[in-house]
């Protein structure tokens, strides 16, 4: 005998029945814990994988250390109170989030949208897109030991927080969006910051690819790993650059056109094998179409109000309380009690920067939201994980996983 | 074809599971007969016209106090045909049980355990039907109506022993 007897599983065998194979009851292959805490998990997920030496024979993924329940708590919160907790699901992507929530508000309420907010929205939720991405993109580099690709990213992030924070006062947790609009217009440093971006950032994304595209250590690390086909990313629901770079033309900006997504020109990047580079070329393609969105965005932005006008939904100007009576009955009313929306339940999807986002909203007619689901991208990648991994070597998983952009905020809620 | 031929088609096809339809703000709603979800789904997705080949997700919806107390929404999509539809099923009871659809859409998979998981809904014939967001040995299921939203009391410098008293963790 040469194993170690220390080196056995000690605990009850039928903990893990189903989760591994018959192989792995009998000890011919090892059953290895990976993470929650573990520095390529991108957050706290917890891999039990099964390993046949280095080859995974499978893996179950384990969620739910960072489950908040957000969901509850929307339902205990008035509808305006429960955007608050939107942001702090994907905490890569509060204005997405803001938005999805705030359309299915709006669906539900009938209400109209100027167009001002309309563009507002597009180009907020572009240039979310573009700080999503190059989070990915610095960590994804990081797990396969591009260490430098993290700084370049995380410094042109920065300037985008910056614009953030001169719209809302806050970073990361803007609840920029309102249902109606947006909470308050633009200011006027806002339009030159965002045009200095779009004439400094394009440069930086070549530079990105001079590092990795060509890059043959990259290429080994990437190109045949993590392998999905087309029918089977959409059996299993992928979305997003996950279901784009197995080929499949499905972005939902196109095809379910929301928030006047039908006015701006960009193209649909798509990738042929369904691999981690595939996935990785799909992302670094969208990044330059988010530019050339935002540059529309930017020089149509239109005049007008950038909210609502219907007063019950939307709360009056500060301005007018002053002489309107009406106006400070409005307000008195949304503030104590809040609206009263019909009845009814609606869904609406938008493309995040991981895929499809859905919002499942019920209304009992009350001043809070009956129930909230949110159908989040980064829970159903992780479902196809054990399909992605099969096969494929331990020191690819920390690929595999950066390739479908996953945050454990998003998945757990 | 359209959504509105789709729905007929699912009408005539599989009478005895068809229930009603309705539309709300552009969404088109089937309410389908529980027994018969799966063949449903199944019809939904092979049928030439319809081709349904994508389940974005699953929500389950706890109507407390009424009766049928709980509901599942499946947010079915066609690539093919760009468009979208729910098909709902009422589950009556406190202790629901339906077929899992898993078989046909396997991305339904993760949302019926998380129906399970939240709501205590159980479904026949999944593949690993365990909790997925809480730990394995919570009890209760917490987004049921029914389950209160705990809170804890905010700690200050004066408070601490009174709310240290109370905290769940063992003391030696």
């Amino acid at each position: 005998m040469t194993r170690l007897e220390d080196s056995q599983w000690q605990g009850d065998l039928e903990q893990i029945k189903g989760l591994v194979t018959e192989r792995a009851l009998r000890g011919e292959t090892m059953v290895l814990n990976m993470g929650p805490q573990h520095p390529s998990t991108h957050g706290v997920l917890r891999l039990l994988l099964e390993l046949d030496g280095e080859e995974i024979v499978s893996c179950a993924p384990d969620i739910g250390y960072l489950h908040t329940g957000i969901e509850k708590n929307m339902e205990a919160k008035r509808y305006e109170q429960a955007i608050t907790m939107t942001d702090r699901t994907d905490y890569l992507n509060n204005m997405g989030n803001n938005l999805v929530f705030c359309l299915a508000m709006e669906k539900l309420f009938d209400l109209d949208v100027p167009p001002r907010a309309q563009y507002l929205r597009v180009l907020l939720a572009e240039l979310q897109r573009i700080n999503s991405h190059l989070v990915w993109l610095g960590t994804h580099a990081l797990d396969l030991g591009a260490l430098s690709m993290m700084l370049y990213c995380f410094r042109e992030r920065e300037r985008i927080l910056d614009i953030f924070e001169m719209l809302s006062g806050q970073r990361m947790m803007t609840t920029y969006i309102r249902p109606g609009g947006v909470w308050r217009d633009t200011v006027p440093e806002f339009e030159p910051a965002v045009r200095d971006f779009l004439s400094y950032f394009p440069a930086r994304i070549d530079e990105y690819e001079r590092i990795l595209t060509e890059n043959p250590l990259w290429r080994d690390r990437t190109q045949g790993i993590g392998f999905i086909s087309a029918e089977d990313a959409i059996r299993y629901g992928c979305s997003g650059p996950t279901l784009r770079g197995s080929g499949v033309n499905w972005d939902i900006r196109k095809a379910i056109p929301y928030s006047s997504y039908e006015d701006f020109e960009f193209d649909v990047p798509l990738g042929q094998h369904g691999d981690v580079y595939d996935r990785y070329m799909v992302r670094i393609e969208e990044m330059r179409q988010s530019v050339r969105i935002i540059q529309q965005a930017i020089d149509r932005l239109p005049d007008g109000p950038f909210r609502s006008n219907n007063r019950k939904y939307v709360p009056p100007p500060r301005s007018v309380l002053g002489h309107s009576m009406e106006a400070v009955i409005h307000h008195f009313k949304l503030w104590t009690e809040g609206f009263r929306p019909p009845k009814g339940e609606v869904y609406v999807r938008v493309e995040s920067p991981r895929g499809e986002l859905g919002c499942y909203l019920v209304s009992d007619g009350g001043p809070r939201p009956w129930r909230v689901h949110f159908r989040t991208p980064s829970f159903m990648h992780l479902s196809v994980l054990p399909h992605l991994t099969k096969g494929h070597l331990i020191a690819d998983v920390v690929g595999i996983i950066g390739s479908i952009d996953i945050v454990l905020g998003d998945c757990d809620r | 074809m359209t959504i509105l031929d789709a729905v007929k088609s699912i009408e005539t096809a599989l009478p005895d599971a068809f229930e009603r339809a309705y539309e709300f703000r552009g969404d088109i709603t089937v309410v389908v007969n529980p027994a018969h979800i799966v063949e449903v789904c199944r019809y939904c997705r092979d049928t030439d016209g319809l081709h349904f080949d994508m389940c974005s997700g699953v929500t389950a919806i706890d109507y407390y106090p009424d009766e049928p107390r709980f509901a599942l929404v499946y947010h079915l999509y066609s690539m093919r045909h760009n468009m979208s539809l729910e098909l709902k099923v009422y589950l009556a009871g406190d202790e629901p049980v339906v077929d899992s659809v898993t078989g046909v859409y396997p991305s339904a998979n993760w949302f019926e355990r998380e129906a399970y998981d939240m709501f205590g809904i159980h479904f026949n014939n999944h593949p690993d039907l365990r909790r997925i967001l809480m730990p394995d040995d919570w009890e209760g299921h917490p987004l049921r109506k029914d389950y209160p939203l705990g809170y804890e009391t905010v700690q200050f410098s004066f408070n601490f022993d009174e709310v240290n008293k109370h905290k769940p963790y063992a003391k030696e």
